[in-house]
């Protein structure tokens, strides 16, 4: 689904990610761990085509073709989609027409907001006063509405309170085919800061990030572990 | 009256304040009287565009004047008056409190001329506790090339009542140059509602001086929505407005276009006078490569006052100019006064944001732009909502 070939990455003049190699092929999860300022949304944020985040070397591979030089819309077209930590707001555009844009013209969107109980946003601007659990829950909304087949989330547990934690994890579910036993289509790349998303959903590899590059792979679930018992450090030691 | 008409005199060389001065001798005065019949499809069209339908069953009231003739003119509600101004004025018990007493006849040369050199206008009034539901259409177009047309409008709320005007002013599709001068003035009783919306449409070398003025009593309540999405020379309007009695409201918003070679100056002052008052001067202006200048001025006489002045610009183009003036005056403590004035393009993380859902970068920039003037208005009725809406998106396809 998702190939990485030594990619180096600058913005605005420095150079955060320093050659990262990553395969995720279909039906796989993988979630992405990493300190502040690892890089690690400046990885999915070059991975949707982000005009800030300057490729200076390597690859992307989605779906086979090189993505490299494509738009963001190019790559949504092809099946990528992303969720936002820190979305801008959409003066006068409410969320009903955005999962409208989402959903290209379906009204798909709007039934999956009731089914979310999230159907009173409809007609805010979007993002405009939401909380940080209500952004979440809309960029998962807009997401489901766009149904595509590598689903890049960044930290999609942030901000979201207790009661909303189960609703968050039941949408990225969904996203990613959880329900289905085999032939699972969609792909996901996740940040995660607090590996909640585990008590979630089964994730089939983990990665550290660190210092741009791409560290120690494995079961997601032992190496959240190990990071909550040595820290990242010991994991950049380690450097399975 | 007849010190009306000294004072009148003595400015007619007056400039205004603001915007370009215009030699009034340039443009000619006179005009072949127009029938509705001698409008082509094109012209039908462009009427249709800024709001005027005759055809359509839901209206109060209609007014249409083409340069100085009166082509339209009907009240199909009984607690409504509409009349040519020319006709009312024969009646001097019924405008002897409401003519020149919003607007200074000595404001300045174009004031000055819409007295002493009047086409016509239109006198409408909402009786007494009359709530006319459906809009009043008043449409004041310009069709022979070079005229000037003067207007005069007076247009009264009576207590208790409740009054919606959409009106187009337009110059015919086929007209280079023209001069709009159009003194209108407002009277808004105690308890009384008016909503006037303008949705401008008019040529690239027409002039346009609309010197308004309105009179806000007690609990009264005035809306002024301004749209003018199309090309136009120079347009210089600055209405004044007095809140004079406790909980008067007045509510100002303007949806800009200035496209290459336009240049538009639009304000509104306010001053609010009694405890209670409220108002709010709320500015969209997009330049497409023109010139906009947004001024806004609330004055506080009283504490309990509370105000609010709000404009926001985007340039399209590299040549575009946006110039915000808001301006505050508090003359008290106790009052609530606020702005904010925000001038720049479109980020670049919204397009991508929007991209990164689907959309082409062309679709992604029309999407923000058409959200950026999709002002919804408090107290609209949903068919003049459609209007503004409708105008927005006619315009929209041409920005981008």
């Amino acid at each position: 689904m998702l190939e990485l070939k030594d990619l180096w990455v600058e913005v605005e003049g420095r150079e955060i990610l320093k050659g990262v190699n990553l395969k995720i092929e279909q039906g796989e999860t993988h979630i992405l761990f990493g300190k502040n300022g690892s890089g690690k949304t400046t990885l999915l944020l070059t991975l949707m085509g982000f005009s800030r985040y300057k490729i200076i070397n390597g690859a992307i591979i989605f779906k086979g073709q090189d993505i490299t030089a494509f738009s963001p819309h190019e790559r949504a077209k092809l099946g990528m989609g992303i969720s936002f930590q820190r979305p801008p707001t959409l003066h006068g555009v409410r969320l009903r027409d955005m999962l409208t844009i989402c959903g290209n013209g379906s009204g798909r969107g709007e039934i999956l907001a009731t089914q979310y109980n999230f159907a009173e946003f409809l007609d805010r601007e979007v993002n405009r006063g939401f909380s940080g659990g209500e952004i979440k829950k809309s960029e998962l909304l807009q997401l489901l509405a766009q149904d595509p087949d590598l689903v890049l989330l960044d930290e999609p547990e942030s901000g979201v309170d207790v009661e909303n934690l189960n609703v968050i994890g039941q949408m990225i579910k969904e996203l990613l085919q959880k329900k289905l036993k085999r032939h699972r289509q969609k792909s996901g790349l996740i940040i995660s800061h607090t590996g909640f998303i585990l008590n979630y959903l089964e994730a089939d590899k983990g990665h550290i990030l660190l210092e741009g590059k791409i560290h120690c792979q494995g079961n997601p679930r032992e190496m959240f572990e190990e990071i909550q018992r040595h820290g990242y450090e010991e994991c950049a030691r380690c450097r399975r | 009256m007849q010190k009306i008409e000294e004072k009148a005199k003595k400015a007619l060389k007056k400039k205004a304040t603001y915007g370009e001065d215009i030699e009034l001798e340039k443009f000619i005065r006179q005009a072949e009287p127009v029938s509705y019949a001698n409008l082509d499809p094109e012209e039908q069209k462009r009427l249709h565009q800024t709001g005027l339908d005759l055809s359509k069953q839901e209206h109060s009231g209609a007014f249409f004047q083409s340069d100085c003739s009166v082509v339209h003119c009907q009240s199909t509600y009984k607690g409504l008056e509409v009349l040519p101004i020319k006709e009312a004025i024969q009646d001097p018990e019924k405008i002897k409190d409401y003519c020149w007493r919003a607007v200074s006849v000595d404001t300045d040369k174009y004031t000055a001329a819409a007295e002493l050199d009047l086409d016509n206008g239109y006198f409408i009034r909402a009786l007494p506790g009359e709530k006319v539901i459906y809009p009043v259409q008043a449409c004041l177009y310009i069709r022979k090339e070079k005229f000037a047309q003067h207007l005069h409008n007076i247009i009264i709320a009576e207590e208790g009542s409740e009054l919606h005007i959409i009106t187009g002013c337009a110059t015919s599709p086929h007209l280079v140059s023209g001069l709009h001068i159009g003194v209108s003035e407002f009277y808004i009783k105690k308890g009384a509602k008016l909503t006037f919306t303008m949705i401008h449409n008019w040529g690239e070398d027409v002039y346009v001086r609309p010197r308004s003025g309105i009179i806000i009593e007690e609990d009264g309540v005035f809306i002024s929505n301004y749209i003018s999405l199309g090309p136009v020379r120079s347009l210089q309007t600055y209405p004044s407005a007095t809140l004079a009695g406790r909980g008067a409201v007045a509510r100002f918003n303007s949806i800009l276009v200035a496209p290459p070679g336009s240049e538009l100056d639009i304000g509104a002052k306010v001053t609010l006078k009694a405890p209670g008052a409220k108002a709010e001067i709320i500015s969209r202006a997009i330049s497409a490569g023109g010139k906009i200048i947004a001024r806004g001025l609330l004055v506080g006489e009283v504490p309990g006052i509370k105000a609010h002045l709000e404009c926001k610009g985007l340039i399209l183009s590299e040549k575009g100019i946006i110039r915000a003036i808001p301006e505050l005056e508090g003359q008290a403590s106790g009052v609530d006064m606020s702005h904010e004035a925000a001038v720049g393009k479109i980020a670049q993380e919204e397009i991508e944001y929007l991209m990164a859902r689907g959309l082409s970068e062309e679709e992604a920039t029309s999407t923000i732009v058409r959200g950026f003037l999709n002002v919804q208005i408090d107290g609209l009725p949903a068919e003049l909502q459609a209007e503004i809406d409708a105008a927005v998106k006619e315009s929209e396809k041409a920005l981008i």
